[in-house]
């Protein structure tokens, strides 16, 4: 090949040529994009990883970062209390935030390339309308008719929280299954899952109304979000559940691509239709659910990560998107909560407050400075 | 030479009636020369048998929601016959699965990419997907065949812009790069040249024959562009207005003055000398 590529005519390319070698400007320039992306990705776990520690260390009381790292060591910092503080309470709530940014972060993504919508987001298809549900019907309640199991629900001890909102979220997840067999557009799917998304929080209101005050009140600062409340135990189930729906968007890197072309495209390129949409709302409900279980329905981080992280990666390419949109959702949500427990005061808000003021700024900063519009990117 | 498609007695069209298109709503279907009225309002084309020989541009002509991309779907993959035979070197296109076909067959259709950050290189190593592993990394050979092909449809100096950028005619001859980068036997084209200028029509028609010609692959392409088409085409497949399949050389369709009973109007007649349409009568 001698053509450069700035005067190539279409009579200067030889017709047919052999695939010849690479030229040494496209070899330079795809070795300089990967670089590119490589630094992001390199950038991102190191942010991550000082978000991390930051989030060990700030909150109502300051500890310091060498005496964190000592109590993460496992040695016995300055002052004992220190263990207790970064160990049982930090220690939880920074993971539990970091899981949370990820699952939403990717669930959002798969949500986006499946529907090829930008606004699509974890919950569109009703899952914590469902979560909510099972929640509302704890608190008013309903749910505790009988048994040992639904009186401890009943008692709106945390574990039975986490139960109904699962459950909740699994009857939605498979009523949109059981119709995604059904419907064959995607934008069909996408419009039924938000009418039944809201149909179902109109009965949570419904039962809210005849929910005695202080027992409502439970269901609303459920509602508002925390990433505070998961203990030890709780990680033991939530880790493995986040964890299994981030394998599933990454061994699925392959058919979101091809995806990105429509699906009519991406049959003709051999993709199993019904089966990567079966698996990818599968796996992107089991993230919504376990978060929405966990931390009740975090808002906004879903729909803004992929978004962001598009664009620090610039490109819409999944084998780049999925790790950087992983990365992006722990550092989003370990800052919200960071955010939320405003460092110096006693005070703690609601993460639903901050990942939308704190958030949305940010986001479209971020847009606005897109070269190529959103439409595009989905 | 290797004998290319080969249609025999294929019948396409919709199993259910709310799958078809708008387009071809509430037209009665019609009973094919194997007359299976029985099943009307679901069978848009029947009785088809023709061939697409390797190594030649083959263009498929009719009138306006005749069921052409309907026909194009069927070969594609993208809806099962309803009845017959399509054959690709001997091989049933309707008994291979979803990656074998992809192998076969490169498609170019309507639908419209939107893919704002994806560049033109990036798109058409999408066209790998059946030849990549489970993560769809490229590898070095991958990546000559994205060359190759963006050097067959002289979209070389492309590869690095970003899709969203492109003109109409640009992204249309990319997708044919990627159609071509899955190295198939045939490529499948709804309407390439629709919503191109009148330069962009006829470099890309002409394309289309030079890779029939070079790759030796089967290329069939549907088109309003009955003109032109006549002009370039080794093969007319020409559906008239009663579901019919003619095929053969130019010279033979429009000798037999099939063109004419497809496209002659009250105001408008193709002119079999001239090969031109020409108006009927004072405007």
């Amino acid at each position: 090949m001698t053509t450069s590529p700035t005067s190539t005519s279409p009579t200067a390319v030889p017709a047919g040529a052999a695939a010849g070698e690479p030229l040494a400007v496209e070899r330079r320039g795809r070795r300089r994009v990967g670089g590119r992306r490589a630094l992001v990705l390199g950038g991102l776990v190191a942010a991550v990883a000082a978000t991390f520690l930051l989030a060990l260390a700030v909150g109502s009381v300051a500890v310091p970062l060498d005496e964190t790292l000592r109590v993460l060591a496992g040695r016995a910092p300055h002052d004992p209390r220190w263990t207790v503080v970064v160990g049982q309470i930090r220690l939880p709530r920074a993971l539990t935030a970091a899981l949370a940014g990820a699952a939403l972060g990717v669930a959002g993504l798969q949500m986006q390339t499946l529907f090829r919508n930008p606004l699509a987001d974890p919950y569109s298809l009703g899952v914590s309308s469902g979560a909510s549900l099972g929640v509302a019907l704890v608190v008013a309640g309903i749910g505790g008719s009988g048994g040992t199991f639904t009186a401890k629900v009943a008692g709106s001890d945390r574990f039975g929280v986490v139960i109904a909102g699962a459950a909740g979220a699994a009857i939605v997840l498979a009523a949109v299954l059981l119709l995604a067999n059904w419907v064959r557009s995607v934008v069909t799917l996408l419009v039924i899952g938000v009418i039944l998304g809201s149909a179902v929080s109109s009965v949570v209101s419904l039962l809210l109304t005849w929910t005695a005050p202080e027992r409502a009140i439970q269901y609303w600062t459920w509602s508002l979000g925390s990433f505070a409340g998961t203990s030890s135990s709780d990680l033991t189930v939530f880790a493995p559940a986040v964890g299994l729906g981030l394998l599933v968007a990454l061994a699925s890197v392959k058919p979101l691509n091809a995806l990105l072309l429509g699906e009519n495209y991406a049959r003709t390129l051999g993709l199993r239709l019904r089966r990567v949409r079966a698996v990818t709302l599968l796996g992107a409900s089991v993230l919504a659910g376990a978060v929405t279980a966990f931390c009740g329905p975090v808002a906004f981080l879903g729909i803004a990560v992929p978004h962001v992280a598009r664009r620090l990666l610039d490109t819409a390419d999944h084998r780049v998107l999925v790790p950087g949109t992983l990365l992006t959702g722990a550092l989003l949500a370990l800052a919200c909560s960071i955010a939320a427990q405003l460092p110096g005061t006693g005070l703690v808000l609601p993460i639903n407050v901050i990942t939308a003021l704190v958030g949305a700024p940010i986001v479209i900063a971020v847009l606005l400075r897109a070269r190529v519009d959103v439409a595009g990117a989905a | 030479m290797a004998p290319g498609l080969v249609l025999a007695d294929l019948a396409v069209g919709y199993r259910r009636r709310a799958l078809r298109p708008p387009s071809l709503r509430g037209r009665s279907g019609r009973s094919g020369r194997s007359g299976r009225s029985g099943r009307s309002g679901r069978e848009v084309l029947a009785g088809l048998s023709a061939a697409a020989p390797r190594g030649q541009l083959t263009v498929l002509l009719g009138p306006n929601g005749i069921g052409k991309s309907t026909l194009l779907r069927t070969l594609a993959g993208l809806q099962p016959p309803l009845a017959g035979r399509m054959r690709l070197d001997g091989a049933d296109l309707a008994r291979l699965g979803g990656a074998e076909r992809a192998r076969l067959v490169g498609v170019v259709l309507t639908d419209r990419v939107q893919i704002g950050l994806l560049t033109a290189a990036e798109l058409v190593g999408l066209g790998r997907h059946p030849h990549t592993g489970p993560t769809g990394r490229l590898t070095d050979a991958d990546h000559a065949v994205v060359r190759w092909a963006l050097d067959a449809v002289h979209a070389r100096h492309l590869a690095a812009r970003p899709v969203g950028e492109l003109s109409d005619g640009e992204r249309q001859r990319v997708m044919m790069a990627r159609a071509l980068a899955q190295e198939p036997s045939m490529i499948l084209l709804d309407e390439p040249t629709a919503f191109l200028d009148a330069p962009s029509r006829v470099t890309v028609t002409a394309l289309l024959r030079r890779l029939a010609r070079e790759r030796n692959l089967t290329v069939i392409v549907s088109t309003h562009d009955l003109e032109l088409s006549l002009r370039v085409a080794d093969q007319v497949w020409l559906v008239d207005r009663t579901g019919a399949l003619h095929t053969g050389h130019p010279d033979e369709v429009v000798g037999s003055g099939a063109v004419n009973t497809s496209f002659d109007g009250d105001d408008l007649r193709f002119d079999p000398a001239t090969r031109t349409f020409e108006l009927r009568g004072p405007l």
